[in-house]
């Protein structure tokens, strides 16, 4: 893409260093835990050691004996304000303290409030509960057995433990390409249970005000206007109302899907304002995230390809049991329970697919999406892309050559999938081409023959992935019936300088620096003149916030639209102050001259001040706009992976030696910032792959609820990624962008595993759940007489 | 109560203490000095460190009262009169930073290392900072600001 504007205007393509920076690296970033208002006191919370249990009985007395403490919460409290149920972003119900019996361990069960963080939480040791235990059902196969223990009890009449069953798809017409193909392979894949696990944990500062009813909550919220309408619809009968609810977002320390729900914590907190008349702040720590907070993935799926005997694919079917744990709390805004999960043929043009999924209730925490992913997208991607490596050996066929064979063509698009999406654009081939001539494919292919030769094991594996991501449009995704649109409002100053804010949210993404840069494109105001504010719902218009790649695709989007309404407006000013026809005009970036008199033209500066000083008669004054942004279709980024991995035969570690990345994200808006968070992503794909998954014993007790045994990765297991691109702009983006922040963590982790796989083929082996951990790996090589 | 008396970023305070508030707290809650982030409780993550007369420790796993009459330097204390410390500058310059939550814990651990190393190499950067966890980032360009800064420093 070529540059339009100067480095000193720094539009889209210019990699600008961050606004946003400047205070993080001072330390002045100020994020929930750092508010502290006057009278504040602290929330702490009492959770469940069991599964599955009634509570027969809580005793506060000797947690309010406790020095400090003020109160104990308990669902009864909660019950006479019917606030103890609430519901998901899905429409099912989830507690807020229980009143009857807990569903998972950690689940909340009482709240102290108390005037110091320590005295709450010596409080909670002091809450006595009486549980009385009952059967636990952890494993979802189990679930939906006849004679399984019905969960959700509180749902009238329900009689088993199914949430949904969905499909996408032509059965009949599957089958029948399976019944007619040369070849078919079936594989078994598990992608476990994960937590995204942000440096900053969730919390908030509740703060109500019994004169005014106003209500101002700062919370780790993704998406604060829409948790903004849910505590107005959950609570409005006890009195806060929408225009007095105050959601401020400040600085969030990485989000990553985690800060989309609401959690019980938040709920209890505006509780405890609303009654003790004082600041709560509620901030849950390390244990309680990773042992309570929304989870990922947790998906067992069968998949199977049919193909031709050259490798024509021919046929796709998935069938997948998700664990949902106790309640449906995706959080993910599509109108299909299983979200987008019918990307699953990819990058490929299968002539028929059929997919279904099972959600199930089980005793163990509620989630389901949350992990740097748009809505299902990285299960659909890892079995197929491990599938087309299953094929490409069933076959004895190169897995790049296989790729190729079966690519949706250039041409293709805008191509509509057998399965219903209409893919707005791509060149598949063109980035796997570069990939494979980038990272040099076959003398990686030689090199391997001669390590086999002698023993060692070393493996290459390829992802060519297709994401799917920028909901809306609004005819397709919504959150409780709120359209998945977002809102830009921008306001250019007498000065020239300008405002502007928006629904959305970042986390780390860099919003301040990258919309900026968008109002720069669009308008010539230099992108350091222009402040962008996010996160507070009283002054930001409505957004439905930052979360599966959406806020380029879509609030970028409303940032271009607000800049051309005001480019339009400044077009007519700079006619009246030029004495001339609008269309006697042309624009380049940060002024309006006329055509063949290059010298008679008026700076976007000078119009602005004009706005406000000279405007024509019959224009209203001001220079400002609004957009509030429905995407026509959904973007779909994509790129080809290529790993290349060394195993060390004594130990079965799994040493990733280069990871190269092309990724094709359309029009970039800055460069650098892309660049992070795709590095970013592939450590949080690198990580499910060889290092995280949350393990529960059949008690359904977490076994591995801290950072010392949920592993992240270091920048010791970390490597040095490598980055290169292709540019195939979206038609439908006012800018021709696309979302990117997701994409490498859907696409790393099938190229991990192809290439761990790779690396021990010649023994037979086809197929390793993830994560591939040394003791997992190593038990293989043993199996196969690699090593003792 | 206890009596206790450390200086942070050269200034010296006077508190009396509970003995087991942890130094992370008493820097964030008693000083308000709210830089340094708590991400772990478990002396895993290193968005706490802070440096002990002059080594770098995780100040959620550090006792408050353990700090009496020693010196503390926190993230508000590497820029000196305005300036930006080289390590400051090179997580700006190489984008080594996103959330910026691990950040304060990533640049005292950083400026630490070069304090006792002036030229480290890729592989002493990574094991330094491999008690610091980011979730953003992926490390690359972390490691990018600190090679920036020691360059800085060495007048390059």
């Amino acid at each position: 893409m070529t540059l339009r504007t100067s480095p000193e205007i720094g539009g889209m393509g210019h990699s600008l260093k961050r606004k946003e920076d400047a205070r993080f690296i001072r330390g002045q970033g100020k994020y929930v835990d750092d508010v502290k208002l006057p009278g504040m006191l602290y929330l702490d919370i009492v959770r469940s050691p069991y599964a599955h249990a009634n509570i027969k009985s809580i005793n506060t007395e000797k947690a309010l004996a406790v020095p400090g403490v003020l109160a104990v919460i308990t669902g009864e409290t909660l019950k006479e304000y019917n606030l103890h149920w609430m519901p998901t972003l899905m429409s099912d119900t989830q507690m807020v303290l229980p009143v009857e019996k807990v569903m998972y361990v950690a689940q909340e069960v009482a709240a102290v409030v108390a005037t110091s963080r320590y005295a709450a939480a010596d409080g909670v040791e002091a809450v006595e509960v009486e549980y009385e235990p009952l059967p636990v059902v952890v494993d979802p196969f189990k679930a939906l057995e006849p004679d399984a223990p019905v969960l959700r009890t509180d749902k009238e009449g329900k009689t088993d433990n199914r949430i949904f069953h969905w499909e996408a798809g032509d059965k009949a017409a599957t089958e029948r390409a399976f019944a007619e193909a040369d070849v078919t392979v079936k594989q078994d894949i598990y992608l476990p249970r994960i937590l995204v696990a942000s440096m900053e944990t969730c919390g908030c500062v509740a703060d109500f005000n019994a004169t005014t009813g106003k209500l101002t909550i700062w919370m780790t919220s993704q998406a604060p206007h829409a948790h903004r309408t849910v505590f107005a619809l959950v609570a409005g009968h006890v009195g806060l109302s929408e225009e007095k609810i105050q959601v401020i977002a400040p600085d969030l320390g990485g989000g990553f899907g985690g800060k989309v729900p609401i959690y019980p914590g938040y709920v209890i907190a505006i509780a405890a304002t609303v009654v003790t008349g004082h600041p709560i702040k509620w901030i849950e720590d390390r244990t309680e995230n990773l042992q309570a907070d929304s989870f990922a993935r947790d998906y067992h799926m069968t998949a199977e390809i049919a193909a031709k005997k050259d490798g024509t694919m021919t046929g796709l079917r998935i069938k997948a049991l998700a664990d949902h744990g106790y309640t449906d709390a995706a959080t993910q805004p599509s109108q299909f329970p299983a979200g987008m999960f019918s990307i699953c043929t990819g990058s490929y043009d299968f002539p028929q697919a059929f997919a279904e999924v099972d959600g199930v209730y089980t005793n163990k925490p509620p989630g389901g999406i949350a992990y740097r992913c748009s809505f299902r997208v990285t299960e659909a991607v890892h079995a197929l892309e491990r599938m087309v490596d299953i094929l490409a050996d069933e076959l004895s066929m190169d897995p790049a050559e296989l790729r190729l064979k079966n690519f949706i063509k250039p041409e293709a698009f805008p191509y509509r999938s057998i399965l219903g999406w209409e893919y707005d654009s791509g060149n598949y081939e063109g980035a796997l081409k570069l990939a494979l001539e980038t990272i040099g494919y076959d003398d990686l292919l030689k090199e391997q023959v001669e390590k086999r030769a002698r023993g060692e094991l070393m493996g290459i594996g390829i992802c060519s992935f297709t994401e799917v991501v920028g909901a809306g449009p609004s005819k397709h995704f919504d959150i409780l019936g709120l359209k998945m649109f977002d809102g830009a409002e921008i306001r250019v100053h007498p000065t020239g300088k300008a405002t502007a804010r928006f629904g959305t949210k970042s986390q780390g993404q860099g919003h301040e620096t990258t919309y900026a840069q968008i109002i720069a494109e669009e308008l010539g105001i230099p992108a350091e003149h222009i402040l962008v504010e996010e996160g507070d719902t009283d002054t930001a218009p409505y957004g439905l916030g930052t979360y599966a790649s959406r806020s380029t695709p879509v609030a970028g989007a409303a940032a271009a639209i607000a800049s051309r309404k005001i480019r339009d407006k400044a077009r007519k000013i700079a006619a009246h102050l030029l004495d001339t026809n609008e269309d006697d005009l042309e624009w380049e970036p940060g002024k309006f001259s006329v055509k063949g008199s290059p010298t008679l033209s008026k700076t976007i500066q000078e119009i602005a001040f004009a706005a406000y000083t000279n405007f024509p008669e019959g224009m209203e004054p001001g220079l400002e706009a609004v957009s509030y942004y429905d995407p026509p279709n959904l973007t779909f980024p994509f790129g080809s992976y290529i790993c290349v991995v060394d195993i060390d035969k004594g130990t079965g570690e799994v040493k990733i030696r280069r990871f190269l990345a092309v990724d094709d994200c359309g029009n970039i808006i800055n460069p650098m910032i892309v660049e992070g968070q795709i590095h970013g992503g592939l450590t949080m794909g690198l990580a499910p792959a060889l290092f995280e998954e949350l393990v529960y014993d059949e008690n359904g007790t977490p076994l591995n609820g801290n950072f010392m045994d949920y592993l992240l990765p270091t920048a010791m297991e970390t490597p040095k990624w490598e980055t290169a691109k292709t540019t195939t702009p979206s038609p439908h983006h006012p800018l021709g962008a696309k979302g990117v922040g997701e994409s490498a963590t859907v696409g790393a982790p099938p190229a991990i595993v192809n290439a761990v796989v790779d690396a021990l083929s010649h023994l037979g082996v086809r197929h390793i759940d993830i994560p591939m951990t040394p003791d997992k790996v190593w038990a293989l090589l043993r199996e196969h007489g690699v090593t003792e | 109560m206890t009596s206790i008396n450390v200086t942070v970023n050269g200034t010296e305070h006077q508190a009396d203490v509970e003995p087991r508030l942890l130094l992370v707290h008493f820097i964030r809650e008693d000083l308000e000095m709210t830089g340094t982030h708590i991400g772990c409780d478990t002396t895993n993550c290193g968005a706490c460190t802070v440096l002990l007369d002059e080594a770098p420790v995780k100040s959620c796993t550090v006792f408050a009262v353990q700090a009496d009459g020693r010196q503390v330097m926190t993230v508000e204390g590497l820029a000196q009169n305005g300036n930006l410390d080289p390590i400051q500058e090179g997580f700006r310059e190489e984008h080594g930073l996103q959330c910026g939550f691990c950040t304060p814990g990533m640049l005292m651990t950083s400026y630490a290392l070069l304090e006792q190393h002036a030229d480290p190499s890729e592989g002493d950067i990574r094991k330094a900072i491999s008690g610091n966890l980011c979730r953003c980032t992926g490390y690359v360009n972390i490691v990018k600001a600190v090679q920036y800064a020691a360059q800085k420093k060495a007048g390059g």
